[in-house]
């Protein structure tokens, strides 16, 4: 049964991926004629777009079986029904989180959505509307994030959101706008040296469900990361919280050791605790985050994969970067700049 | 009292039982068997016999009195705990339960604020968490140690220092705008709702069982009073058919006023008694029942209140176990059904128009809360947060003064209930009050009635 829906979804876009095809090449046609040349510093878009139309159907075919989840298409700026819509609506409207600090957080003294996620939203808005602030932000809880698309209630979601395998059969995903992975954070003091031996008999702290909380059950190195009567009325809500940000409230409390979650959530964290800093040098696990379309909109998922380009551009005064140390270098320092984007069939 | 002359006299026909074994030592034999010697030989005669049943009928009005006495005490002492100990303790544990509740909702208000919290929301969180904090002290002071409200009081006070720590945190890092004062707000609920909540309940809950025994105590019928006045009533009618039979003479003035003195007695136990139980039953049917039901009611809506207004500070952070809804706007659904279905109980146990009116307000205010709290989530659901936060929170049309009605309406319910088993309990108490004494005196009276009256006829045979 799932061999049927997924041939049928392949022939679905087989066909999408000639128009898309056709869209990149309108895309490099327009680039090199209306964009300054510092744009295409990376060489991104000018390298890709020769590609041509064959090639990307042929591997749209292969990206359906799921290799290399971050690969997505090649950018254009080619009007399709879906930038045709918000461009007749005037407004794009952006599913977000309205807690992570330093990525979608609505400040109480200003009363506005800010971090590195609104950044882009905005940078998307401006280059299909021309106006940042052309943008109606719809703050979603992180279940409703593919409903929410599903629904068309939201035209992205653009919400720390990882690109994965089982996300790619229900929604579209841009390139990846940043590298993430999973790490160790603790009190600077802490004997606590990272994802290692040193986690043996400490109390660990993870979101319920989370892809920390897998890590650890498949390898805690000794730490205490279960709550008796988890899951059930009794769940006392100490080593497992319902939010990653519950864990920094066990720590501070001195109720936990040590937390593990995804290090830009973490960066949020340790922005709000100067005493506590990420452990070990690197994530043990590596994540993309991505912007999310509705399934099959790829006239505005190459849209968004060329606002990429534009955003990237520019070495260390690209757009990204200055977001970048705007919001996250603080608690997440040492990045030099942004993953490099990845499209079907390099 | 001197016994007559003839008293020496022998009856040879009775034989003398008490001699019979002979195994009984000589002395005692001597001791035992002069006096039931010489109390046969009293009764032989008229006077003698006269002067038994006068010693005993004396003796029994005395001992009704003197049990009537006691058991009415007992019983308006019970009377007297449900009016001025117990119904008080329960009151005040429902208050410690409802301030606690409150600190909650207004915390969480004060928080969606912003930075700088309204003055009059701090007003009412220091205020709850001072009253509560003093009942408490209060309550363990009437509470024994080691006992079922004692553990209840030692859990909260523990408890207490605890939740307002991790609201000032709350305070701290909302007020320099950093998101980890809504997990400390939320931590701080959950403490709340599960921890301090659930134990003020229980102490509720053991201190209305126990306004429940007392009250049921009072209750009781005072069953050995009434056997021993029935006994005496039908003593004291047997003499005086006796002496109308012998001397076909229909008064006798003492033993009439003995028989007057406890049939009022007995009466007024009667009905003093059955006074003090209708109005008993009347506080506990009307008063009691609808206070428990109005109190139920008014935390639900503050369950209700904190949820709805957690559920913008959580900004669906914390979802329902299977992760398909908001548990903050789920647990606001629950709260409101409770509400409702606590609301229409009430409205059925009030039984007159001042305890149906508030009820009725209340019920009208929360359907209004509802009706604007579902626009309200539309207007979250669109995006508009701030449009949503005014809605919740706002000084106009906002679901924070529905909440403010229905709290106001249940507050003068409660009043009204309050006032009602007040006027009924002390109803109860008022029934029973100077019956105590009042039958010891006409005890006493009474017997000396009857030695009055026996002591006439003895006199016609000097």
């Amino acid at each position: 049964m799932s061999g049927s829906r997924k041939r049928s979804a392949r022939g679905g876009l087989r066909g999408w991926g000639g128009v898309a095809g056709m869209a990149a090449a309108c895309a490099v046609t327009a680039a090199v004629t209306l964009l300054p040349l510092a744009h295409h510093s990376d060489g991104a878009a000018g390298a890709m777009a020769p590609g041509g139309g064959a090639v990307t159907a042929a591997d749209q075919a292969r990206a359906e079986e799921c290799t290399e989840p971050e690969a997505s298409l090649p950018p254009s700026s080619a009007d399709g029904p879906g930038v045709e819509k918000i461009k007749q609506r005037g407004k794009l409207i952006a599913g977000v989180d309205q807690n992570s600090f330093r990525w979608g957080y609505r400040n109480p003294e200003a009363r506005e959505l800010e971090g590195f996620d609104i950044d882009l939203v905005r940078a998307i808005a401006k280059d299909v509307l021309g106006d940042p602030d052309a943008v109606i932000f719809r703050a979603i809880p992180t279940n409703q994030r593919i409903a929410a698309l599903e629904n068309d209630r939201v035209d992205v979601v653009v919400r720390t959101m990882t690109i994965n395998c089982k996300r790619l059969e229900q929604v579209s995903f841009s390139t990846a706008y940043f590298q993430a992975g999973q790490q160790v954070l603790a009190p600077k003091g802490s004997t606590i040296t990272g994802y290692d031996a040193s986690l043996k008999g400490k109390r660990v702290c993870s979101a319920e469900g989370s892809t920390a909380y897998e890590a650890l059950e498949k390898k805690s190195f000794g730490a205490l990361y279960k709550d008796d009567f988890d899951g059930t009325a009794r769940d006392p809500d100490l080593l497992t919280v319902p939010n990653q940000l519950d864990c920094l409230v066990r720590l501070q409390l001195g109720e936990v050791d040590a937390v593990v979650t995804d290090n830009a959530l973490a960066a949020g964290q340790a922005a709000q605790d100067p005493a506590v800093e990420l452990k070990g040098k690197a994530p043990f696990t590596t994540e993309y985050y991505g912007v999310a379309t509705k399934k099959g909109a790829d006239d505005l998922v190459a849209r968004v994969n060329k606002v990429l380009v534009d955003y990237r551009a520019g070495g260390d005064n690209s757009p990204w970067m200055t977001s970048y140390r705007k919001w996250l270098a603080a608690g997440l320092p040492g990045i030099a700049g942004p993953p490099a984007p990845k499209y079907r069939g390099d | 009292m001197t016994h007559p002359p003839s008293g020496g006299t022998r009856t040879p026909r009775t034989p003398d039982p008490v001699s019979a074994p002979a195994g009984v030592p000589a002395q005692r034999r001597t001791t035992w068997s002069g006096q039931a010697e010489r109390l046969r030989a009293v009764a032989t005669t008229e006077p003698g016999r006269l002067q038994i049943i006068g010693a005993v009928l004396a003796l029994l009005v005395v001992a009704f009195g003197a049990v009537t006495t006691l058991e009415i005490s007992s019983r308006a002492s019970s009377a007297d705990d449900v009016v001025s100990r117990s119904q008080p303790l329960s009151a005040d544990a429902a208050d410690i339960y409802r301030f606690l509740a409150d600190a909650d909702t207004t915390a969480a208000s004060g928080f969606l604020a912003g930075a700088q919290e309204p003055e009059a929301v701090g007003r009412q969180y220091r205020k709850d968490i001072e009253e509560a904090a003093r009942l408490l002290v209060k309550a363990s002071g009437s509470t024994e140690a080691d006992s079922a409200s004692s553990r209840e009081i030692a859990t909260l006070n523990k408890l207490l220092p605890v939740y307002t720590g991790l609201i000032e945190r709350a305070r701290a890092n909302n007020r320099q705008g950093l998101p980890l004062g809504g997990a400390y707000l939320r931590y701080a609920n959950q403490k709340m709702t599960g921890e301090m909540l659930p134990a003020a309940e229980r102490l509720y809950a053991a201190e209305t069982g126990r306004l429940e025994t007392d009250s049921a105590d009072a209750r009781q019928w005072p069953l050995l009073s009434l056997g021993a006045g029935v006994l005496v009533l039908g003593a004291l009618v047997w003499m005086q058919r006796r002496t109308y039979r012998r001397t076909n003479r229909v008064l006798n003035h003492g033993l009439l006023a003995a028989t007057a003195a406890a049939s009022v007695v007995v009466l007024w136990l009667a009905v003093g008694h059955t006074v003090a139980r209708a109005e008993l039953r009347s506080a506990m049917a009307h008063g009691q029942a609808s206070l428990e039901v109005l109190n139920d009611a008014r935390i639900n809506s503050l369950k209700a209140r904190a949820n709805e207004n957690l559920t913008l500070v959580a900004r669906g952070a914390v979802l329902t176990p299977d992760g398909s809804a908001d548990q903050y706007e789920a647990d606001y659904t629950t709260g409101m059904k409770a509400l409702r279905d606590r609301l229409e109980k009430a409205g059925r146990l009030a039984d007159d128009e001042s305890g149906k009116a508030p009820v009725l307000a209340a019920t009208e205010a929360v359907t209004a809360w509802q009706a604007r709290h579902r626009e309200a989530r539309a207007t979250d659901d669109r995006g508009d947060y701030d449009g949503a936060l005014e809605q919740i929170i706002g000084s106009e049309g906002s679901t924070g003064q529905s909440f403010q009605r229905v709290d106001a309406a249940l507050e003068e319910a409660l009043a009204h209930e309050q006032g009602e088993f007040g006027s009924a309990a002390k109803g109860a108490r008022g029934a029973l009050r100077g019956l105590p004494t009042g039958a010891a005196a006409l005890a006493v009276l009474g017997a000396a009635a009857v030695i009055v009256g026996v002591n006439r006829r003895l006199s016609e045979y000097r």
